[in-house]
């Protein structure tokens, strides 16, 4: 899944470090205020563990074999933002030390397999295992199948990066300059290895590891799955799947036609109507958004311009909603300390 | 013998990958250690440099520019003494096997229609039509050709840089000192850690007699990767203390003791004009 350079255009890699960058931060910031230095060992021993396991080849039953990843695994045992810079530097490394996975693309790698990864095995992982005890089979069964769909997802993700490129990127005489299938032949390629083999192993060696750990080291498992600790998860995730929702935008380019009830006024008397509302005409003028029909000139590329728009959208919504909740918390507690 | 098969296969396979990284690591230490033209500049100067012609094969439209500058890197190859045959085949063998494989389909007319430049079938009926088709040639070589450039320049950026020297020059590039430390740490200990699985896989497979039913091997293979990661976290506990008893308190600090010469300016100009001509060329 290391995706080489070349493959991608340098305005997708760059947006992949860029989305990329705050988790890092992010990540840094909380793991420093876990313990101050031991943050590095810690990270350093992992990231060389996430190295060498990435290496091993775990057979399947049938006879084939393959690579698992481990970030589910290290997600389950040290969290989610220890896991997501373990599973970084290792890549880092590899892409910069040993020549596996582009240098402009680690980014990318970075986003699939060191952030999304890690992210949706550990909440997948607690929210399956419940307030099942450390040593019980459902935590292996969680495990496994956190693992499963944790490859999977990154595998998408891969799919999507690499399956926008034709769309986005051609010469001036047509042809792809990067990844040369689009969406429609990069999703399938991408998922049908996923589903199967490489999903096969991530579920086998995360489960299995689980497993042992389980019989022989259960202190392990306890620091980040105990039930109580689950709290404030709900923004988190939400945050996850708009991520998420983002990333999948350029599908929406596949769809043809315009959304149910957002036709323009030419479209409304192409549908049969007849007529077009009185009302239609008079208020349909009366605002010109900045981004009109999400396509900035500025951009000549209009799927460029759909999906910068689409970010900027994402943007201004959060940023409204944030200062509404500012605003409210704020009078509620002005509220507060009055009555008290 | 169904059983038996894949499960020799999966360690040895295994064997096979670790030797492969750590042989790797040690020619690449010799070739750095050699007195070539790359070895004597600042590691700062080749990785900004490669990174330039990284973004300008990146960047380019133009099938001849990403082969010109795959061209450029050949006799800056040589005269830093890397073995050709390796260079050559590093690329040009090793690569097909994955981006060759993505890489075929585009040739034919069903993913990229075109005017055909061979015709393969062409039945009348039922209809079934296969050509290689001029697009799909042009749009396959953008593809081979910029992942087999950009892997060359990383190959040479690896093979004649130290790996202490290229994490010193990460600093240029504002990367935080906590992040030179741990990536540092991280490279060393990945040996620690190669060394104690290769003797885990050796061990294994110099004591297992006849067969081994492929379910035990799992069971064997997470047991194996368990005790590498309680060793891990065990490691980094050790490492703590012994880093807290020589006195750091969370703040890293690199020693910077690389040296920028005159000639550093003259290669480092050299590598940025080369990428922006490559960049005003291919656009």
């Amino acid at each position: 899944m290391h995706i080489p350079d070349g493959y991608l255009s340098p305005a997708t890699a760059a947006v992949m470090y860029a989305a990329s960058l705050p988790f890092w931060y992010r990540a840094t910031q909380k793991m420093k205020a876990l313990v101050t230095g031991r943050l590095v060992p810690l990270i350093a021993l992992v990231a060389a563990m996430s190295f060498v396991i990435m290496m091993f080849n775990v057979p399947l039953p049938g006879g084939t074999t393959g690579h698992a990843v481990g970030s589910a695994l290290a997600a389950i045992v040290l969290g989610p933002w220890a896991a997501s810079l373990a599973v970084s530097v290792a890549l880092v490394i590899q892409a910069l030390f040993f020549g596996d996975g582009g240098i402009l693309a680690i980014g990318a790698n970075v986003f699939n397999m060191a952030i999304a990864m890690p992210f949706v095995a550990f909440y997948l992982y607690r929210w399956l295992s419940g307030s099942a005890p450390i040593v019980s089979a459902r935590r292996v069964m969680a495990a496994a199948l956190a693992g499963y769909v944790a490859i999977n997802v990154a595998a998408l993700l891969t799919a999507v990066e690499l399956g926008i490129q034709p769309m986005l990127f051609r010469d001036a005489a047509g042809h792809a300059l990067y990844f040369p299938y689009g969406l429609e032949t990069a999703i399938p390629a991408m998922m049908l290895g996923h589903l199967t083999i490489a999903g096969g192993v991530e579920a086998v060696a995360t489960g299995l590891v689980i497993a042992w750990l389980q019989r022989t080291n259960p202190e392990l498992l306890e620091t980040f799955s105990q039930p109580g600790a689950a709290t404030a998860r709900l923004p988190r995730r939400a945050g996850l799947g708009l991520t998420a929702l983002i990333v999948l935008t350029p599908i929406g380019l596949l769809a043809p036609g315009t959304a149910w009830g957002e036709w323009s006024r030419e479209e409304l008397a192409k549908l049969g109507l007849g007529y077009i509302p009185a009302g239609f005409d008079k208020w349909s003028n009366l605002w010109r958004a900045p981004l009109s029909d999400y396509d900035l000139p500025a951009l000549n590329n209009p799927t460029v311009a759909y999906v910068l728009s689409a970010l900027f959208g994402v943007a201004l919504v959060l940023s409204a909603i944030f200062a509404l909740g500012w605003l409210i918390e704020r009078i509620t507690r002005r509220g507060a300390t009055r009555t008290a | 013998m169904s059983n038996a098969k894949p499960a020799r296969g999966f360690i040895e396979k295994t064997l096979g990958d670790i030797t492969g990284a750590l042989e790797q690591t040690l020619f690449a230490e010799e070739i750095a250690r050699q007195g070539g033209l790359l070895q004597s500049l600042d590691p700062r100067a080749k990785l900004v440099g490669a990174l330039a012609l990284l973004i300008a094969i990146s960047v380019s439209q133009n099938l001849r520019v990403i082969v010109a500058l795959y061209a450029l890197t050949l006799p800056v190859a040589y005269a830093s003494r890397v073995p050709m045959g390796f260079y050559l085949k590093r690329v040009w063998v090793f690569m097909p096997f994955f981006t060759g494989v993505v890489a075929l389909p585009a040739l034919f007319n069903v993913f990229t229609p075109g005017a055909p430049l061979v015709t393969l079938i062409d039945l009348a009926s039922p209809r079934v039509y296969l050509a290689i088709t001029q697009p799909g040639v042009v749009t396959a070589a953008f593809l081979l050709l910029r992942v087999g450039a950009s892997v060359s320049i990383a190959v040479l950026l690896i093979l004649t840089t130290r790996w202490t020297m290229l994490l010193k020059a990460l600093r240029v590039l504002r990367v935080p000192q906590v992040f030179v430390l741990i990536l540092g740490m991280t490279y060393r200990y990945i040996y620690v850690l190669l060394h104690a699985a290769n003797n885990i896989f050796l061990a294994r497979r110099s004591r297992v007699v006849g067969r081994v039913s492929s379910a035990e091997n799992r069971r064997w293979l997470a047991a194996s990767m368990g005790v590498l990661f309680a060793k891990a976290y065990a490691l980094s506990d050790d490492v703590y203390l012994a880093m807290q008893s020589r006195g750091f308190r969370g703040e890293a600090q690199v020693m910077e003791t690389l040296a920028w010469r005159g000639v550093d300016w003259l290669w480092l100009a050299v590598f940025l004009a080369v990428a922006a001509g490559a960049v005003w060329l291919g656009h």
